[in-house]
């Protein structure tokens, strides 16, 4: 829309919104940009340590390991679930009641409390309770996620596979829905085949969606906490322990207040960083392109 | 396929001027893909449910049945398991708290999100570009960098382990949310509209309650079916939010495991009506959720 008003009185729209997010957001970052640069002793013994929290926070060897762990994480379950995702939603019916009820089932994962997911992954997959570890069992693989680090990052992957692609397949079933049906005929016309269809007309279509979809996964994969707490603890080891389970070990467990809230900040600001990065890195190649008309 | 230019004598071949494959056989290829297509989401959906199931299977089997053999079925169905969670006030009022926190936290988010979102599709100010921005970075924040100046906020201002504080705690990201895909339908709405239910001599509430908002409708169901889901899957917070008056069912949850092992038909039947919600929710919007995920933007 490029027939805005401008309106200064706007501001009274926006205020009630403004009050409430800050209370949430800007009280307590502000909190924890106040004990970043502090050592916090006691209710009224504190003292001023300038950046020594963040230098301590980049430098630690643990953290570090976590800081690629979820890099890892996060771009195999890019890699997996963003393929998975379109291919889903091509074959998805695109009308009749087969459309509601593949529609319902799809978005069901979606809809189940992060660590109810832990716990149906955590079931599933005990050797003595559980349908895929017994399987496996029987078909004479030993898989164990509590001892090998293998096995749990496999499941991790696996669940979060299972637990996050329906949001991918569901935007991409959204932008192909999108799409007026003259385009296919024209293409039907040309007899173009099934391939050049994809790529020509459902994929340009798609990158909006697209975008949304890879920053939406991103974002969440990188905060990811309950479903790997519950299902392995970030166990065998400290193998699967991801950056917001490092991040509340330290923040609820050890109570140290100074270097938790470093690391707060040095989370925060890369998951932002990169978010930006990936945005403006898209939409400057959708400038270069030429219009792909409205979409 | 082929492009050769000869045959076109008659009429008949007309259609291997483009390609050799008859229509007959077109349509057999079509049918035979749509059946390949379907194959594939077929095992897709059945490798999707299969975790689902074995969680309701072994909700309604006893715990001896569970540890003591492989049943791929209940062999003998109980319902001892929820009869348990639904006669134990300290199990339902598990869901009701949670039911709680996530109905205030979409009546509050909508009602401020509303205005905030017209004046966003609608106008330009000061700053509304950063602000916006501002607002998606809230989208972004991990939940457990806030956990503990939470903690200490709502400790202070009294609000500790109440219902109110969750669903004020999760404004952080469903207001952010909500904006985003409420402007995107409102976006959709010609302004044109507004311009004349303001010469028709309509106030600026009136327009908007009136018109505007039945307009939007399918936008603020499929927003507020957003609102619900991730209200409703967060934990972290809601956990650190309550200690025993509010304590969501993900929390309670967790008393399953006791020192004489972890009650499994109990922890899965719980599990299962944690569920439940969710498909109510989206059966309720079926129809527009397809757009919704798009965020309104298609």
């Amino acid at each position: 829309m490029n027939n805005k008003v401008s309106n200064n009185r706007a501001w009274l729209l926006v205020l009630p919104m403004l009050v409430l997010v800050a209370f949430s957001a800007i009280i307590p970052l502000m909190t924890v940009v106040n004990y970043s640069v502090q050592d916090v002793l006691g209710p009224n013994a504190s003292f001023f340590t300038g950046t020594e929290w963040f230098k301590s926070m980049l430098n630690d060897s643990a953290l570090q390991a976590a800081f690629v762990r979820q890099i890892a994480f996060s771009l195999v379950i890019l890699a997996i679930q963003i393929p998975l995702g379109i291919g889903i939603a091509l074959i998805m019916p695109k009308r009749g009641w087969q459309a509601s009820a593949v529609l319902i089932l799809i978005t069901l994962p979606l809809l189940i409390p992060w660590n109810v997911v832990g716990s149906i992954w955590q079931i599933f997959t005990r050797g003595d309770i559980g349908l895929m570890g017994w399987g496996l069992r029987e078909l004479g693989i030993d898989y164990n996620i509590t001892r090998h680090s293998g096995d749990a990052w496999v499941t991790i992957v696996l669940m979060d596979v299972w637990h996050w692609t329906p949001l991918v397949a569901m935007l991409c079933y959204s932008g192909l829905r999108s799409i007026p049906e003259a385009y296919y005929q024209a293409a039907r016309i040309d007899r173009a085949s099934k391939w050049a269809v994809f790529r020509y007309i459902q994929l340009p279509k798609l990158t909006n969606v697209l975008v949304i979809a890879v920053l939406l996964r991103f974002m969440h994969s990188f905060m990811i906490y309950a479903e790997p707490f519950v299902l392995t603890g970030g166990g065998p080891g400290s193998s699967t322990t991801f950056l917001s389970q490092a991040l509340t070990t330290m923040a609820v467990g050890q109570q140290d207040l100074g270097p938790s809230a470093a690391f707060s900040l040095i989370y925060f600001l890369v998951i932002l960083l990169v978010s930006w990065v990936f945005y403006t890195t898209i939409m400057h190649m959708q400038k270069d392109k030429p219009p792909q008309g409205g979409a | 396929m082929s492009y050769r230019l000869e045959n076109t004598q008659q009429g008949e071949k007309y259609t291997t001027i483009f390609s050799r494959i008859t229509p007959a056989q077109r349509r057999h290829r079509s049918a035979r893909s749509r059946w390949r297509a379907n194959c594939l989401l077929g095992v897709y959906l059945i490798l999707m449910i299969l975790p689902i199931y074995w969680l309701i299977n072994m909700s309604l089997q006893t715990n001896s049945e569970i540890l003591g053999s492989m049943t791929l079925w209940p062999q003998n169905l109980t319902f001892d398991n929820y009869i348990r969670i639904f006669t134990n006030s300290s199990w339902y009022m598990g869901y009701v708290n949670s039911m709680l926190y996530v109905a205030m936290n979409m009546l509050i988010t909508i009602c401020v999100a509303l205005p905030a979102a017209y004046a966003f599709s609608r106008f330009t100010f000061i700053g509304d570009k950063h602000l916006f921005f501002w607002l998606l970075t809230n989208l972004m924040a991990p939940p457990a960098v806030f956990l503990l100046p939470y903690f200490q906020l709502y400790y202070s201002v009294g609000l500790f382990d109440t219902h109110i504080a969750v669903a004020l705690a999760h404004c952080l990201f469903n207001i952010p949310l909500a904006i985003w895909i409420l402007e995107g339908f409102m976006s959709s709405v010609p302004r044109e509209i507004d311009e004349t239910a303001y010469i028709d001599g309509y106030s600026f509430p009136r327009f908007f309650v009136k018109i505007f908002i039945p307009m939007i409708r399918s936008g603020i169901g499929v927003t507020l079916f957003f609102l619900f889901m991730f209200s409703w899957v967060e934990l972290l917070l809601a956990r650190t939010l309550t200690a025993t008056n509010a304590q969501p069912i993900g929390m309670i949850m967790t008393r399953t495991s006791t020192a004489s092992g972890i009650d499994w038909g109990t922890l899965a039947a719980a599990g299962v009506l944690t569920i439940i919600p969710g498909i109510l929710v989206v059966y309720f919007v079926r129809n527009h959720i397809a757009k919704g995920f798009a965020l309104g933007r298609t």
